[in-house]
């Protein structure tokens, strides 16, 4: 394996999924960096960056502190920082010249939580893996460390919905087109409650009532960390899955009402890839759903989800779609495709970034039927 | 909490007079703004004709390359080889780079002249062996020229930051020449083309010169002949690498102009390329004029409307602030977090002429919160440069950056008149600052 891409996109890193996972919780991000993932960050990663302020910053590490392991720059940096603006929290995250210099994010963030009174976390994250590793970690740390642990679910009555949670929302993966709105309008309509949303679009005070809830629907791997928290702390069971398409998001309804009655975790069947000749490429949960409703809602067999959040080398999704009649993925991922082969565009914020935004079709329940059908010309 | 009704702006913001330095604010934690016009190095990177660019860095840093290259529809020109932890832990540095960018050569669809090569920190950090990779890439392709360029932002504050080693190794593929065209001049270190109205280029033109530039440059052998020129010229502070790097490695004399909008200092610039090259001075005189009178239309055009400029717009705001307040405009910010040498003969005037000129930082982490209009949002602002515009959120700014290809007094002449397009005629500032690398078309 070569690690190269000679055409192909890379996805946002782990760095950016700590930032856009906590962007809207009042907290001050700090990515330990020289520059660069700043501005990677607030131009391609965050749309956010433009109309609602965050505190989100670079440590602006510079060579003389990586050469000496100076930490005490940082710590002192962030400490005056903080105690200026008054976060909420203080999150470190790592890029890769901390990781080759050793840096002890655990050690640091004690010292700047005992020096500010300010909780911190300190994320190891290293800019070699993608946003859904950092997104989940930042997510799951967030519960884990401020969730009151004495709350409880609310009694469900026989015939009442559920009130869920729904864990994995960041603009990386719904952008901000309208997605999320209609994903939180498919639940309401079914019934549901949607007790929390981590995190775009809640305040604090509505994600630290998370314990309340019946269900968590992970809709994206960016909830996975922050799922298995809530389970230990409130053994509020989990579904995977997103309501794409009108039978499929029946099925995913019916799931959680099922979870949040007897407990259990369940995740939605995936298609199997192998051999498919209509391939969804993106997001696992997301593209995993889209084929379920592809199969459920279309009647197409021939159909599977891969995720390539972390093949280093385009060879890997070269060999992949070599059999591909029909493929949905990010504009980007045109030049991977056979020759003949039929593409529908389903631009990912994670993938390209802004570049495709204002043509990122609505894909929540129905809407996605409505999508399948004028792509396909059905 | 930050108090919005009643921002306290002190560590981002004070007095020219107050400003004890050049670096008048405190380095810290750094805010980004969303103002994206300036070029990186894969946008000047693209300036080079029939070239290839590959990235060897780790996911998070190639994120915002790769995306830039996109943006730019510029993907067939560019590729990456994802540094993994493995790579790291197992010091192979050496091999991924070379297998790795063997790799990319060989599926691409028709090989490139030049391939320029970027590593990252982590190699710096590692010591990795750049002399052996360069020389078995060398033998490998025998057919393609390889450059050595540098992403490594851990040394912005350094001496050798990266956009001037950029601007530098982007004539790296220069030949040294025995011959030289006696009257060919290069324009060096620029982004942007220089306007053909710039006093400079209309005094060589007018002596019959030819003026090569790589901004102008549509081949490959177009840009080698810039080998062969008589003077190189260089005037955006981040050339000099560049220049004195040719003058070394090529023999090629230079001449540094600096961009100003001090009126003596441009004369001297203008006599000293005349008796470079020993040809007729341009008449300053009458240039200057023209200037002048372009600087009293826009200050009757604007009256007393504030006016507020960024380090972004040119590589000298206290001089152009200067040159607008001696103008009677009513000058009110300077958006920078430092200002370079050339500056101290224009900051040490601002203190004694306009004291309460306020200096104001772009990336302490306060302007990421504090109220960006100005106190009454019913004032019109005009801003020239992006940085600026956003701050005060206004719609009326000049959208002008690394000095727009303007110099001498037909730059000052330009950019009065840039002045009053902006008053009178609003633009989408969100859209437009935003964009990265504006003006790249490459």
């Amino acid at each position: 394996m070569k690690q190269t891409c000679a055409i192909l996109s890379t996805y946002a890193a782990d760095v950016s999924g700590v930032c856009s996972a906590l962007y809207e919780m009042g907290g001050m991000t700090v990515m330990h960096d020289a520059s660069g993932c700043n501005s990677t960050y607030n131009t391609h990663d965050e749309p956010r960056w433009y109309d609602m302020p965050s505190m989100v910053f670079i440590s602006a590490l510079a060579e003389v502190d990586a050469v000496m392991g100076d930490d005490e720059k940082l710590i002192g940096d962030v400490c005056r920082a903080a105690e200026e603006l008054r976060p909420r929290f203080v999150a470190l995250a790592g890029t890769p010249i901390p990781m080759m210099m050793g840096t002890d994010f655990k050690g640091v963030a004690r010292l700047i939580e005992s020096r500010t009174g300010i909780p911190t976390f300190g994320f190891a994250t290293n800019g070699m893996h993608s946003y859904n590793k950092g997104a989940s970690t930042a997510l799951a740390a967030v519960a884990e460390r401020f969730c009151d642990p004495s709350l409880s679910r609310r009694e469900l009555a026989a015939e009442e919905a559920p009130e869920v949670n729904l864990l994995g929302v960041t603009p990386l993966d719904f952008s901000v087109t309208g997605n999320v709105e209609a994903m939180k309008k498919s639940f309401v309509d079914a019934g549901f409650r949607v007790n929390s949303c981590w995190a775009m679009g809640d305040g604090w005070e509505r994600l630290m009532e998370a314990g309340r809830a019946h269900v968590n629907v992970v809709v994206s791997s960016c909830g996975e960390g922050l799922a298995k928290v809530l389970r230990e702390k409130y053994t509020i069971p989990a579904v995977t899955g997103i309501p794409i398409g009108a039978a499929a998001q029946r099925e995913l309804f019916d799931a959680a009402r099922a979870a949040a009655r007897d407990g259990n975790d369940r995740k939605m069947p995936a298609p199997d890839a192998e051999g498919a000749e209509f391939i969804v490429v993106g997001e696992p949960v997301q593209s995993a759903e889209i084929a379920r409703a592809l199969h459920r809602d279309f009647g197409i067999e021939s159909v599977g989800a891969i995720s390539p959040l972390d093949f280093p080398d385009e060879d890997k999704i070269f060999a992949q779609l070599k059999n591909a009649r029909t493929v949905i993925a990010d504009p980007l991922y045109k030049p991977a495709l056979p020759k003949g082969c039929r593409f529908l565009s389903l631009p990912h914020e994670g993938y390209s970034g802004r570049i495709f935004r204002d043509q990122i079709p609505l894909i929540m329940g129905g809407n996605f039927n409505e999508w399948i059908k004028k792509e396909l010309s059905l | 909490m930050i108090d919005l009704h009643n921002p306290d702006w002190s560590g981002a913001s004070l007095k020219i007079k107050e400003a004890a330095s050049l670096d008048p604010f405190e380095y810290g934690l750094e805010y980004g703004s969303p103002a994206r016009g300036l070029w990186n190095i894969v946008h000047t990177g693209m300036l080079l004709p029939e070239s290839h660019q590959i990235f060897v860095c780790a996911q998070g840093c190639l994120r915002g390359v790769v995306l830039t290259a996109a943006e730019m529809n510029a993907q067939d020109r560019f590729s990456t080889v994802a540094v993994c932890e493995n790579n790291v832990l197992d010091g192979d540095m050496e091999s991924l780079i070379i297998d790795g960018v063997a790799d990319v050569i060989r599926k691409l669809p028709r090989k490139p002249k030049a391939v320029l090569v970027f590593t990252s920190c982590i190699h710096n950090f590692m010591g990795c062996d750049l002399k052996y990779v360069y020389s078995q890439l060398r033998g490998r392709f025998p057919d393609i020229y390889f450059t050595d360029c540098y992403m490594y932002p851990i040394m912005r504050k350094t001496k050798t930051p990266p956009d001037p080693m950029m601007r530098m190794r982007l004539y790296s593929f220069l030949p040294k020449s025995a011959h030289r065209d006696a009257e060919s001049v290069n324009i060096i270190g620029n982004n942007y083309p220089t306007e053909d109205s710039s006093d400079f280029a209309r005094m060589l033109r007018g002596a019959g010169y030819e003026i090569r530039d790589i901004t102008r440059c549509r081949s490959w052998e177009e840009y080698r002949k810039m080998g062969e020129s008589r003077l190189n010229v260089g005037y955006m502070p981040p050339a000099l690498p560049a220049l004195r790097d040719l003058k070394e490695r090529l023999c090629m004399d230079y001449i540094y102009m600096p961009l100003s909008y001090d009126y003596e200092e441009i004369r001297k610039s203008i006599q000293a390329l005349s008796e470079r090259l020993d040809i007729p001075e341009i008449n300053a005189a009458l240039l200057e004029a023209d200037a002048e009178r372009a600087l009293e239309a826009a200050k009757r055009l604007l009256r007393d409307t504030p006016v507020v400029l960024d380090y972004t717009a040119t590589p000298r705001p206290l001089g152009l602030a200067e040159l607008l307040l001696d103008h009677g405009f009513n000058v009110r910010t300077v958006y920078a977090d430092a200002f370079i040498a050339e500056e101290r003969p224009a900051f040490d005037r601002l203190r004694e002429k306009f004291p309460e000129l306020e200096l104001r930082a772009t990336v302490h982490p306060k302007m990421g919160l504090l109220p960006r209009a100005a106190a009454n949002r019913d004032e019109k602002v005009l801003a020239i440069g992006q940085k600026a515009a956003y701050f005060e959120d206004t719609t009326y700014f000049v959208n002008m950056l690394e000095c727009g290809g303007y110099w001498g007094f037909d730059g000052i002449l330009r950019v009065a008149e840039e002045i009053c397009d902006a008053f009178v005629e609003e633009k989408d500032t969100k859209k437009i600052i935003q964009v990265k690398g504006w003006g790249c078309c490459c």
